[in-house]
């Protein structure tokens, strides 16, 4: 009786499961495996190497890399700074960094195209000043740019969050033993918040690798990253086959990439999945 | 009398405006289990943490071994700490856990090992060197806290309520093994607890705190026997403590009845507070007591009963051996040097009054 019960419980999610994730990787997967008039081949997949989707994916990463890296960066020393805070000042903090995150995702890309564009507010504030202006707009900078601006607060949380559960005592004891500050930070706190730098590495790369609407709207058809093609090939080309066996290229890579890091950081704690 | 390694001088702390220690002078001899025992918000912590570096005091100065270490990080410090939640590091072996002060002191990788290998046997957990510190049990960890400190060859080590988060049993075991340890060891160790068994069974010297002050200084014997004043009488074990009236030397009035007891020089007619332990109350026939009352209550504590008994409007707590079932009529005797006369404070921040050590 209680089994079944439980059974029942979980319906809902098995119908999600099969529904929007089984079925759809099956899809992809059928696709990417046939022609459009439905033969067996491997071209969709073996296309990756035509000099221009070689081209985008290396771009995807070069961009998704230095994103992941600028947002490590950014959110490390922010998290400790946040740790060290008192009670009251510091959640008005983290609140503030969530904030972005309460407004449309493509509002916001808007927002930073309005911006950064040749007659946008930055430059006429740069103009007022009599410095020169940016022409930034329609550069990989400029999506690099804005990734880090949106990824940014799923790099800070887990860090912080990992940051935040070591206990004060711990500190002091490495500190009683001798440590110096170098020491406390090398021996102890990285090695304590390699879970969550490894969680926040995954939050950013991966939909950094993935992206394609920030490149379409901040690139101006220039930047053509891997996201982008396949894009295009399912909404412009129809090309539901092509889009699908590109798909499943990414999809190896992020799969890679996800349990490279998973096994890197097992000593420091659970990774994310 | 060995020579004084640790001197607190007129430390003063406090924070946000909170006065936690004023004035505050102490001195810790070279091989003494010194315990600073008083309710929480006493300031012992706080003192251990100024030892230890932790806190820096807002005045006065802590010598170490004859040399002023007041402004010392806690890592330029000869003490080791031993934490009330152990604070292992959850990250590292337990053998790793152990080498880690002398990996920072730069020590040969056998001396390393010889030096787990000791402190493990000295903790009783020979062999644990691989295991991780989530398998081990509260009362191990605390023993890797302690190995992980003395490996390091402190000439102090300090117990911040280093037992108050095991069971009974195992707190009554880890009492042992300190005492133990610190003969082996032959070195100073600073402990704090709010716990008086643990303080009476373990020191050789016990500082009783409270509000920021120091109450007495003295032996186990000392403080138990003869406190100084009503709170510390209070804070170690229970007590009666009755207002009285100190009629002249060697004769109190409580409660409407003369007692006979060996106080002298309190003057004549002046209130005074009178201790009495619950074990020193005497329970006899009726006809033979100085005071006649009722059992209201009986409690079996294993050794011992505990009874009350009102007697003159006062419910007496006794501890005695022989069963009064409740409803009993039964007399109270109590020997004159059992009688503990101690001066009336004042007011009420009096309690707290500074006793010159």
């Amino acid at each position: 009786m209680r089994n079944l019960k439980r059974q029942l419980l979980a319906g809902p999610y098995l119908i999600w499961m099969v529904g929007f994730v089984l079925l759809p990787v099956g899809m992809i997967l059928y696709y990417a495996l046939t022609t459009t008039s439905g033969q067996f081949t491997t071209f969709n997949i073996t296309s990756i190497t035509a000099s221009v989707h070689l081209k985008a994916l290396f771009l995807s990463l070069k961009l998704a890399l230095a994103c992941t890296l600028i947002c490590l960066g950014l959110s490390y020393p922010l998290a400790m700074i946040l740790n060290n805070m008192n009670g009251k000042r510091h959640g008005l903090i983290v609140f503030i960094f969530i904030l972005p995150m309460w407004m449309n995702f493509m509002l916001r890309i808007l927002a930073w195209k309005m911006l950064l564009s040749n007659n946008g507010v930055i430059n006429t504030v740069l103009g007022y000043f009599g410095l020169p202006g940016l022409d930034v707009l329609n550069t990989p900078s400029a999506v690099v740019f804005c990734m880090v601006y949106d990824f940014l607060p799923f790099m800070i949380l887990p860090i912080y969050n990992a940051m935040s559960r070591i206990e004060k005592d711990v500190i002091e004891a490495a500190k009683d033993l001798g440590a110096g500050s170098l020491t406390v930070f090398f021996k102890v706190i990285l090695p304590l918040t390699m879970s969550g730098v490894v969680s926040g590495i995954i939050m950013v790369f991966v939909p950094a690798l993935t992206s394609f609407a920030i490149s379409d709207l901040l690139g101006g058809g220039k930047v053509l990253l891997i996201g982008n093609v396949i894009e295009q090939a399912f909404m412009q080309e129809y090309n539901w086959n092509l889009g699908s066996g590109l798909s499943l290229v990414l999809m190896v890579f992020v799969i890679v990439s996800m349990a490279l890091m998973n096994s890197h950081g097992e000593e420091g704690g659970a990774g994310i999945c | 009398m060995s020579k004084r390694l640790i001197d607190l001088q007129h430390i003063t702390k406090s924070y946000d405006k909170q006065m936690v220690l004023d004035d505050l002078n102490l001195y810790i001899r070279e091989n003494e289990f010194l315990t600073l025992l008083g309710p929480s918000g006493c300031g012992k912590t706080t003192t251990l943490r100024i030892i230890g570096g932790f806190e820096m005091p807002d005045a006065g100065n802590v010598i170490f071994d004859g040399k002023d270490i007041t402004g010392l990080a806690p890592n330029e410090r000869q003490v080791n700490t031993v934490f009330q939640k152990y604070a292992l590091f959850p990250h590292m072996s337990i053998a790793e856990n152990i080498a880690f002060g002398l990996k920072i002191r730069k020590k040969s990788k056998s001396y390393i090992n010889d030096k787990i290998k000791y402190a493990l046997k000295l903790v009783n957990l020979d062999g644990f060197e691989k295991r991780s510190v989530d398998s081990l049990s509260g009362g191990q960890q605390q023993r890797i806290a302690i190995a992980r400190a003395i490996v390091n060859e402190p000439k102090v080590l300090l117990l911040d309520e280093p037992l108050g988060a095991l069971d009974l049993k195992l707190r009554q075991d880890m009492q042992y093994e300190l005492i133990r340890l610190k003969n082996e060891l032959g070195i100073t160790f600073i402990y704090v607890t709010h716990d008086q068994e643990e303080a009476l069974t373990m020191s050789d010297t016990i500082v009783v705190m409270n509000q920021g002050y120091i109450q007495q200084i003295g032996t186990p014997e000392d403080i138990y026997n003869e406190p100084t004043n009503a709170f510390v009488a209070d804070f170690i074990g229970e007590s009666n403590i009755i207002d009285g009236t100190m009629l002249e030397d060697r004769l109190v009035e409580v409660l409407g009845v003369k007692f006979p007891c060996v106080d002298e020089g309190f003057g004549k007619n002046r209130p005074v507070d009178v201790v009495i332990r619950p074990e020193d109350v005497e329970l006899v026939a009726p006809e033979q007591g100085v005071m006649e009352g009722d059992v209201t209550s009986l409690i079996f504590k294993g050794v011992h009963w505990e009874i009350d008994v009102m007697a003159n409007g006062y419910e007496w707590m006794v501890q005695t051996t022989q069963m009064h079932p409740v409803g009993a009529h039964v007399g109270i005797r109590v020997a004159p040097f059992n009688i503990q006369i101690m001066n009336k404070p004042e007011s009420s921040d009096e309690r707290a009054v500074e006793i010159d050590a």
